[in-house]
C-alpha cells in the first residue's frame, strides 16, 4: 500500500492538481447549472451536450489571453498574487483524509496546517489588491483583510471546542473516532455538548465568510467594487484566482466533512468509503452554491456586527460549555 | 481652474488639516451600478464618502432641439425615447400637453386605453427596477424573475403597439389603433398572473432579513431635502408625502377610477422599495377596474392633418414611474414647436443625491442609489 | 397654502410690489409685478407671475415660505423681440397647486440672480438653462455645463444657433 517516497509525492502532485483543476473546472459549471436552474433558465446547452464542455472551452480561451499588467503596478507582487493564493490551497490537499487511506500525507498536526495554510489566502488577495495600483482593488483588499481577521476568530473558537472534544489534530484520527453511523459523527454528539450543531452551523459560515463566498462576497461585490481585487487581472491570472477561490471552497467544505459529517464514515455504519466522503463534500458544496444564488449580499458593517457580536460570543460560549461539561460530566 | 477643482482642492485641504485625507474613486460611466452611462465622481474618506458629485450628459441627445425643428406629430416618437422604461407615460405627456394646447377631444375608449397601458407600463418599469436593484444588492436571481413576468407585459403591448420597449402609440386625439378583445383579455390574465407573484416576491425577497438591514435607515431623504430638490415619484411618496400627479393634477380617466397613493413616512431606500412594490398592486387595481368600464366606441378623434397650435404656452404633467414628468410646449401658431421643455423625474431625483450621500459608506451609497430608481437617459434627455 | 388661486396671486402680488399695485394681467410692463390666475384646463398652471429679473430670488423665496417645490426652470428664446423669457415652475406637494412665474432679460445682456440659495434643486435646472440659452445666473456656485461637454461654448437652444 505504502509507496515509495518519491513516486508518493509525484501521485500527490499530480493528483491534487487533477482533482483541483477538474473540481474548479466543473465546479463552475455546476455554478453555472445551479444558477440557471434557480434563476428558472437553462444555462450553458451550446458546448458539448448539457455544455459540459463549457469549462474546457472558458479555460483554452482564458489560456490564450494576454496577461496584462497594468502601467504602475508592481509587476513582481502582481504575478505573484495568483501563486499565492493557488499554493496553499494545493498544499492542504497534503492532509485531507479523502478516505482511510487515502491521504496523501497523514500528519499529526494535519488541522494546524489546513487552518495555517487557509489564512494565506487573504494575503494573497491583498497583494493582488495592493499590486494592482486600482482604487476598486485597494478597497477591496482592505475588506477582505478586516473581513478574515473578523472570520478566523470565530473559526478558530469552533475548532478549537472540536479539538477538545476529539484531542486529536490528525484529521484521519478525528474521523476515525466518528465511525458507527451517523449518530456519531461530531455535529450530532449531543451528549458532549448539547450545542454541537450550533458549532457547525458557526463554521459554515465561517467558511463561507473566509472563502469570500456569498453572501459575503465583499471583496468582489461586483456591482460595488467592479471585480475588487482582481479587477485588474486579465487571462490566466483572473483564472489563477477563480480556480483557488473553487479550491478553497473544496478545501473548506472537506474540512467541514471530516470535522464534523464523519468524513468517509458512512451514516449507518457498514460500507464506509471514499464515495461518502465525496458525497457530503459535494452536498456541502452544493448548498454553498445555493446560498449564492438566493440571498443578497450583506453590508460590509453587517458582516462585522455579525462576527464580533453574534458569532464569537456564541463561539465563546460553546467552547466553555463543552469545557465544563468534559471537566464535569465525562471526567 | 473650474469652481468644481478648487472646491475639491479645498476638500482635500481640509481634509488633510483635519488629519483626514481623502481621495477621488471616478465611479461610472461604465460601472455595473450606475446601469447605463452616469458617472460619480466620489471624494472618498476610507469607505466613506466626503462628497459625491453626479457627471451627466454622457448620452445627451438634445430632445429638446430637436424638437424645434419638426413638426408636433413627428416629435412623437422622441418622447418614448428619454426614459425608455416609461415610455407611454412620456407620449401620454406630450401627447396631452397638444391635445391641450389645442383643446381637442379624445374619445372616452382611447383614455381608458391609455389608462391601462400606462399601467402596464408602470408595472413593467418597476419590475425592471426590482431586479435591477437586487442585482446592485447582490441578489441575482430575482432579476430574472421579474424579466420573466416583465416579458408578459411586453408581449401584450407589442401586440397593440408593434413596439416592445419605445412604444409610439398615443396619437393626438386618441390611439394609433384600437385594441382588440383579445389584448383585454390578456390584460386580465395578467393580473391574476401577477398578483401571487408579487406576493411571492414579498415572501422571499421583503421579508429577507439580510435585504431589510441593509435597506433600514439607508440614504434617507424626507419631505423636506425632496422639496427643495423637487424630487417626486416614489422618492416623495416613501418620504411619507401623498404627491402623486393622477391625484394632484387629474388627467385621462384616473378621477373615475379607485386607487390608493402608498406611502412611507421613513424616507429610507426600505420605503422607497416599499411604496413601488406597493404601487404594482395598485396599477392591478387599476388595469382591473378600467377593464371592467371601458366602453366601446371610437379610438380616435378626428384631427387636423397638419396640426397647427394656438400661439402661447401650455404644460401638462403625468405621474411616470418614476415621479412628476412635464411637458411645457411654447407655439408660435406654426406647425412646428418653439420650443418643447421636458421636465424629468429622475433629473431632480439625482440632484439630492450629492446632499443626501454626504458621510455614507460606498456600498450603502450604491444601495441608495438604486432605489432612487434612476434612468440615465431620462437626466441626460 | 389652502386659499384659492386668486388669492395666492394676489398674496404674493402684494409681498413682491408693496408700494404698487398690482397691474393688469395683460402684457405686464418689464419691471413690474403682476399675478393673475389662468384656466388650468388650458395652461396646466393655476396662475401665472410676473416678476422684473431682479425679483425672481425674492419670489422664490416667496414660494419656499409657502411650502411650495420647485418643478423646473426653463428658458425661451424670443429672438424677435430680443429678449430671453425664463420660466419658473412651481407645484406644490401637499396642495397641489401650481404656479409659473415668468420673467424676461435682454438676449445680449442675459443675466439674472440664481435661486439655487433657496432651492437647491435649481441648481442643475440653471446650470442647464445656462448651458442651453447662455443665461448667466449670478452667484451660482457652480456655473459649468451640466449635460453638455465641460468644454462646450454655444448655446444649441438659442434660436440663432447654427450647429
Amino acid at each position: 500500500m505504502t509507496l515509495p517516497e518519491p513516486y508518493r509525492l509525484a501521485a500527490f502532485v499530480l493528483g491534487a492538481l487533477a482533482f483541483v483543476g477538474l473540481n474548479a473546472a466543473y465546479l463552475v459549471w455546476v455554478e453555472r447549472k445551479g444558477a440557471a436552474r434557480f434563476q428558472r433558465r437553462p444555462g450553458p446547452t451550446e458546448v458539448g451536450p448539457e455544455g459540459l464542455l463549457q469549462p474546457i472551452a472558458d479555460a483554452i480561451k482564458l489560456l490564450s489571453k494576454q496577461v496584462i499588467v497594468p502601467p504602475g503596478a508592481d509587476a513582481l507582487l502582481f504575478r505573484l498574487a495568483p501563486a499565492v493564493v493557488m499554493a496553499p490551497a494545493l498544499m492542504t490537499f497534503a492532509v485531507l483524509p479523502f478516505g482511510a487511506h487515502l491521504t496523501a500525507r497523514p500528519m499529526s498536526v494535519g488541522l494546524l496546517l489546513a487552518v495555517a495554510f487557509g489564512s494565506i489566502n487573504v494575503m494573497a488577495i491583498l497583494l493582488g489588491g495592493w499590486a494592482s495600483r486600482n482604487k476598486y482593488a485597494i478597497i477591496s483588499a482592505a475588506r477582505v483583510v478586516s473581513q478574515n481577521v473578523a472570520y478566523e476568530i470565530p473559526l478558530l473558537l469552533v475548532v478549537i471546542t472540536l479539538l477538545m472534544i476529539t484531542g486529536t489534530l490528525d484529521l484521519s484520527e478525528i474521523v476515525r473516532q466518528q465511525a458507527g453511523g451517523f449518530w456519531r459523527w461530531n455535529v450530532f454528539k449531543l451528549w458532549v455538548n448539547p450545542l454541537m450543531p450550533v458549532t457547525f452551523v458557526i463554521f459554515f459560515i465561517c467558511l463561507l465568510a473566509e472563502t469570500n463566498r456569498a453572501p459575503f462576497d465583499m471583496a468582489e461585490a461586483e456591482s460595488e467594487l467592479v471585480a475588487g481585487a482582481f479587477t485588474e487581472y486579465a487571462g490566466m491570472g483572473f483564472g489563477v484566482f477563480f480556480m483557488a477561490e473553487y479550491a478553497n471552497i473544496v478545501v473548506g467544505c472537506a474540512l467541514a466533512t471530516a470535522l464534523f459529517l464523519g468524513g468517509w464514515q458512512s451514516p449507518f455504519g457498514i460500507g464506509s468509503g471514499v464515495g461518502w466522503f465525496l458525497l457530503k463534500l459535494y452536498l456541502l458544496i452544493f448548498t454553498v452554491v445555493w446560498i449564492r444564488w438566493t440571498f443578497p449580499r450583506t453590508q460590509f458593517y453587517g458582516l462585522l456586527n455579525l462576527s464580533w457580536k453574534i458569532l464569537i460570543p456564541i463561539s465563546l460560549g460553546t467552547l466553555g460549555l463543552t469545557s465544563v461539561l468534559l471537566k464535569f460530566i465525562r471526567p | 481652474m473650474s469652481t468644481s477643482a478648487a472646491l475639491a482642492d479645498a476638500a482635500r485641504a481640509a481634509a488633510r488639516a483635519e488629519g483626514r485625507e481623502t481621495f477621488v474613486l471616478n465611479l461610472g460611466p461604465q460601472h455595473p451600478a450606475t446601469h447605463g452611462v452616469l458617472r460619480l465622481k466620489l471624494t472618498m474618506d476610507g469607505e466613506y464618502i466626503a462628497r459625491a458629485e453626479p457627471v451627466c450628459g454622457y448620452i445627451h441627445r438634445m430632445h429638446e432641439k430637436m424638437g424645434e425643428n419638426r413638426t408636433w406629430a413627428q416629435f412623437l416618437p422622441n418622447t418614448s425615447r428619454i426614459d425608455y422604461l416609461s415610455a407611454m407615460h412620456y407620449t401620454h405627456a406630450y401627447v396631452a400637453a397638444v391635445e391641450r394646447a389645442a383643446q381637442l377631444e379624445v374619445p372616452r375608449r382611447a383614455e381608458f386605453v391609455r389608462v391601462i397601458t400606462s399601467e402596464l407600463n408602470r408595472i413593467s418599469s418597476h419590475l425592471v427596477w426590482f431586479g435591477a436593484f437586487l442585482l446592485d444588492l447582490g441578489g441575482f436571481t430575482p432579476l430574472l424573475y421579474a424579466f420573466d413576468d416583465r416579458e408578459k407585459i411586453l408581449d401584450l403591448l407589442e401586440r397593440i403597439t408593434g413596439a416592445r420597449l419605445t412604444y409610439c402609440y398615443y396619437r393626438f386625439g386618441g390611439l394609433y389603433n384600437d385594441v382588440d378583445a383579445e389584448f383585454l383579455r390578456g390584460a386580465r390574465d395578467f393580473v391574476r398572473y401577477l398578483r401571487p407573484r408579487l406576493d411571492m416576491y414579498r415572501e422571499l425577497v421583503t421579508e429577507n432579513i439580510i435585504f431589510r438591514k441593509r435597506l433600514e435607515g439607508i440614504g434617507v431623504a424626507d419631505a423636506e431635502l425632496c422639496r427643495r430638490y423637487g424630487a417626486t415619484g416614489p422618492v416623495l411618496r416613501g418620504a411619507g408625502v401623498a404627491y402623486d400627479v393622477r391625484r394632484a393634477e387629474p388627467y385621462a380617466v384616473y378621477p373615475e377610477l379607485d386607487f390608493k397613493i402608498p406611502t412611507h413616512p421613513r424616507g429610507d431606500s426600505l420605503a422607497r422599495y416599499l411604496v413601488r412594490m406597493e404601487e404594482m398592486e395598485q396599477s392591478l387595481r387599476i388595469i382591473e377596474q378600467a377593464l371592467d368600464l371601458i366602453p366601446e366606441g371610437p379610438f380616435r378623434s378626428k384631427v387636423p392633418k397638419v396640426l397647427k397650435l394656438p400661439p402661447g404656452d401650455t404644460c401638462f404633467a403625468v405621474e411616470a414611474a418614476r415621479g412628476r414628468f412635464m411637458v411645457r410646449i411654447v407655439s408660435d401658431g406654426r406647425d412646428i414647436p418653439y420650443r418643447v421643455k421636458l421636465r424629468t423625474p429622475s433629473f431632480s431625483n439625482l440632484s439630492l443625491f450629492e446632499e443626501a450621500s454626504r458621510g455614507m459608506l460606498l456600498a450603502d451609497a450604491l444601495a441608495f442609489l438604486g432605489s432612487l430608481d434612476l434612468v440615465i437617459p431620462d437626466i441626460d434627455r | 397654502m389652502t386659499e384659492p388661486p386668486e388669492h395666492q396671486a394676489a398674496e404674493f402680488a402684494a409681498a413682491l410690489a408693496p408700494d404698487g399695485a398690482p397691474a393688469a394681467p395683460e402684457r405686464p410692463g418689464p419691471d413690474s409685478v403682476s399675478a393673475h390666475v389662468v384656466e388650468f384646463k388650458r395652461r396646466g398652471v393655476h396662475w401665472e407671475a410676473h416678476v422684473p429679473p431682479a425679483q425672481v430670488v425674492a419670489a422664490a423665496r416667496w414660494f419656499a415660505e409657502k411650502g411650495f417645490a420647485l418643478d423646473t426652470l426653463t428658458g425661451v428664446d424670443w429672438i424677435a423681440q430680443g429678449e430671453m423669457e425664463v420660466v419658473y415652475d412651481f407645484f406644490h406637494p401637499h396642495t397641489f397647486w401650481r404656479a409659473a412665474v415668468r420673467t424676461r432679460v435682454p438676449r445680449d445682456h442675459p443675466e439674472l440672480p440664481t435661486v439655487s440659495e433657496v432651492f437647491p434643486g435649481a441648481n442643475w435646472h440653471e446650470r442647464e438653462a445656462h448651458e442651453f440659452f447662455g443665461l448667466r445666473f449670478t452667484g451660482h456656485p457652480h456655473l459649468t455645463p451640466l449635460l453638455l461637454p465641460e468644454d462646450a461654448d454655444f448655446h444649441p437652444l438659442r434660436k440663432d444657433y447654427a450647429p
